[in-house]
């Protein structure tokens, strides 16, 4: 292992974090909309990777240039689900019973698309998915330089409307309390769906990106949502910046001590890090309190 | 009625209609199974289609890691079922499959052969997918006293438990490298490659391959400038191909249980513009038409070598038929038909012929019979087990994807090997 080797390592989990946190963003504002743990969040991400998979191969759209047709697709379907599975979840039981709806619905998924597609690997491809460039003695893929301002861009969109905009003051004004928000107008229940739709749309861009870096079959979804509670947990829950910074965070990290030390040792520290955190930080990196109080 | 009744009961519906869809897609093989076994036993003798059927139980990883493993060996039973009944069945009765799914789970496994021969009461038994499910497997049909004849298991770990029930028709894996390696190290030194990287899953199935192999490249003098193992569970191999990139290394083994570990070493390889003389990964590169979509085609599954005891192009009329009647039956190519599909086929074929040996559906005689040193006859050649159960009749091949097809290289001058592509050209090219 030399300093170059150690750079490399840090350049990759950089760029990988970008696309974790991407995928990770959706998790993280359902979560602090409505107390949900969305466990089909891994589900959602595979669908993405097929929808986008469909248009490349059947249609010839180019995988960023089919995001155009996904989001809109993803926000319709993160609205039904809303109103199909999570609406009428009682507040006392919300976040313990969203754990069974949700998975459920990662269930339903894996089998239509089991049903649709079969269980053998596919992967995105384009002609920018092999190609890199090369910058101080580094080959950078482009595809994971894409998928990191992809989520810049898409973090970057999360963050103004949530806390830039009308809509952003009346979804965190339900978070902070629901009887006050419906006091003064705010209608909860389309706040709600329409966060979800939002959370869910953004998950079509992971989708996408998780397609493009990885092989991926109907099953895949559950490897990745353990890695992506990690990182909103770590992030603060309901923070879409928490995320971004712990995504970058745990993957640098875990990708660092593969490279260093041993691959069978990066897995244990990267959760690791996460009780080592939570330790001194109860609420993660950006608490909620804080989270909603910005 | 309310509106909030009214939406309970559209959510119910929805909730049906899609539990049914997941069924069909994770755990439908019953249905499949019995209606192919249905299908089949209509066109079985007539004697056999008025006898009650033998149950076969087996549970598959129909859903989860090893879901594209696990349908192919679902299809190779079926295969092996539908030709057994055209046949006549076993012992005259029409065969019928019992085929649970384990969601590739080392403990659903277990329960699912419980239910299988305690509560299905299934005569028989075919073994799972991978060594990981078959060694847990194996130790509560042993406690049944059920002959546990599987495709997949060969793994070291699957034989040494004491189990004398156990019995893999396949390659024994501990071996699976040593032509590779022993070709390598016969290579001219100005054509040898000089430096070696290692990188393996630590599944019981791949990583006992890679320190035998090893051992064999050191000593032609080949210098080992990486060599570490990496959690089956990873799930982001990048800083792993990554660092194989940076070692530079002019031969790459790597210890591969599925096609998306080896197609990440690719696309990180090829990004890193890393381009190894020779690159043998131990499973993926079976697994045939899948494995060159997931690689981006054919030009960069070009000279991607990996060992075997069997490819769709073996010489064997058995393995022909079969691999005719799966184009037949599932479409596609012969190059669509995974290695597991032959596997499978295998397993009912050995335990068929100690049925019709020992003219009975009694474990123990099956047992004793597959014991007693005889040589059966399977799509993968010839099977003679040892006093573990391993099949000491394989032989290990290694194959490699030439232009689109996979082509038997090694051993050299065994028949029908070819020769090999050395070095591998760029990617793509």
């Amino acid at each position: 292992m030399n300093a170059s080797s150690l750079a490399k390592a840090v350049i990759d989990g950089i760029l990988t974090g970008g696309v974790y946190a991407l995928m990770a963003a959706g998790l993280t504002l359902i979560f602090g909309v409505m107390d949900i743990i969305n466990i089909a969040q891994g589900a959602l991400i595979v669908l993405g990777a097929y929808m986008s998979y469909v248009l490349s191969v059947h249609l010839g759209i180019d995988l960023f240039l089919g995001l155009i047709i996904t989001i809109p697709a993803f926000f319709v379907l993160g609205v039904f689900i809303e109103w199909a599975f999570m609406r009428r979840l009682r507040d006392q039981e919300r976040t313990a019973m969203s754990i069974l709806v949700t998975y459920a619905v990662a269930i339903i998924i894996e089998g239509i698309l089991s049903v649709i597609f079969g269980a053998d690997f596919v992967q995105l491809q384009a002609s920018y998915i092999n190609s890199s460039f090369h910058l101080l003695g580094f080959y950078l893929p482009y595809i994971y330089v894409f998928g990191f301002l992809l989520a810049l861009v898409l973090l970057g969109v999360l963050y103004y409307i949530l806390y830039r905009t009308h809509f952003g003051r009346g979804v965190r004004g339900s978070l902070q309390n629901r009887s006050a928000a419906e006091l003064i107008g705010v209608n909860v229940n389309r706040v709600r769906a329409l966060s979800v739709g939002i959370g869910v749309s953004v998950t079509a861009a992971g989708g996408m990106v998780f397609g493009a870096t990885n092989s991926f079959n109907p099953s895949s979804g559950y490897d990745l949502i353990s890695r992506l509670l990690s990182i909103v947990i770590l992030g603060g829950l309901g923070s879409i910046g928490g995320a971004l910074v712990a995504a970058v965070f745990m993957v640098t990290l875990e990708d660092v001590v593969a490279v260093v030390w041993s691959p069978v040792w990066a897995t244990l520290v990267y959760y690791a890090s996460l009780i080592v955190v939570l330790s001194f930080m109860p609420n993660g990196l950006f608490g909620r309190a804080a989270v909603r109080a910005q | 009625m309310t509106r909030s009744r009214r939406q309970a009961l559209v959510v119910m519906a929805v909730a049906a209609i899609a539990a049914f869809v997941a069924a069909c897609g994770g755990s439908s093989s019953s249905s499949s199974s019995a209606s192919s076994s249905s299908g089949s036993a209509g066109s079985s003798s007539s004697s056999s289609s008025n006898k009650s059927p033998i149950t076969i139980g087996t549970s598959l990883s129909l859903s989860g890691d090893f879901a594209s493993d696990g349908q192919n060996f679902q299809k190779g039973y079926t295969l092996w079922a539908a030709d057994q009944n055209k046949a006549g069945g076993l012992m005259g009765h029409p065969v019928k499959l019992d085929i649970v799914s384990d969601a590739s789970s080392p403990a659903q496994v277990v329960t699912n052969y419980q239910k299988l021969i305690s509560s299905d009461h299934d005569q028989l038994v075919f073994g799972p997918f991978s060594t990981l499910l078959t060694v847990p497997a194996s130790k509560v049909v042993n406690r049944f006293g059920y002959a546990f004849v599987e495709g997949a298991g060969g793994a070291p770990a699957a034989f040494g438990n004491g189990l004398k029930n156990i019995f893999d028709v396949s390659l024994p894996v501990v071996d699976n490298l040593v032509p590779y390696a022993k070709w390598i190290a016969s290579l001219p030194a100005s054509e040898r490659p000089k430096t070696a990287a290692y990188a393996t899953s630590d599944d019981p199935f791949t990583q006992p391959q890679i320190p035998l192999a090893q051992k064999i490249m050191q000593a032609a003098g080949i210098k080992t400038v990486y060599n570490k193992v990496f959690p089956a569970e990873v799930t982001d191999y990048t800083p792993i191909a990554t660092a194989v990139a940076s070692s530079k290394a002019e031969a790459v083994v790597l210890g591969s249980v599925d096609v998306p570990t080896v197609s990440a070493f690719v696309h990180a390889f090829i990004q890193q513009h890393y381009n190894p003389k020779s690159f043998i990964a131990t499973a993926g590169p079976d697994q045939g038409a899948p494995f060159v979509k997931a690689v981006g085609g054919n030009a960069n599954a070009e000279a991607i070598m990996y060992p075997n005891g069997w490819y769709p192009g073996y010489a064997n009329a058995q393995s022909q038929n079969m691999v005719n009647e799966y184009v037949a039956k599932y479409g596609g190519t012969a190059a669509d038909v995974g290695a597991d599909v032959a596997e499978a086929y295998s397993v009912g074929q050995a335990v068929a012929q100690a049925v019709a040996a020992t003219h009975s559906l009694d474990n123990s005689k099956i047992i004793a019979y597959l014991h007693s040193g005889v040589t059966l006859n399977t799509v993968q050649g010839p099977v003679k087990f040892n006093s573990l159960g391993e099949n000491g009749a394989a032989a290990a091949f290694v194959f490699q994807w030439q232009k689109g097809n996979q082509v038997q290289v090694l051993p050299v001058g065994a028949s029908g090997s070819k020769a090999a592509t050395y070095p591998k050209p760029n990617w793509g090219s």
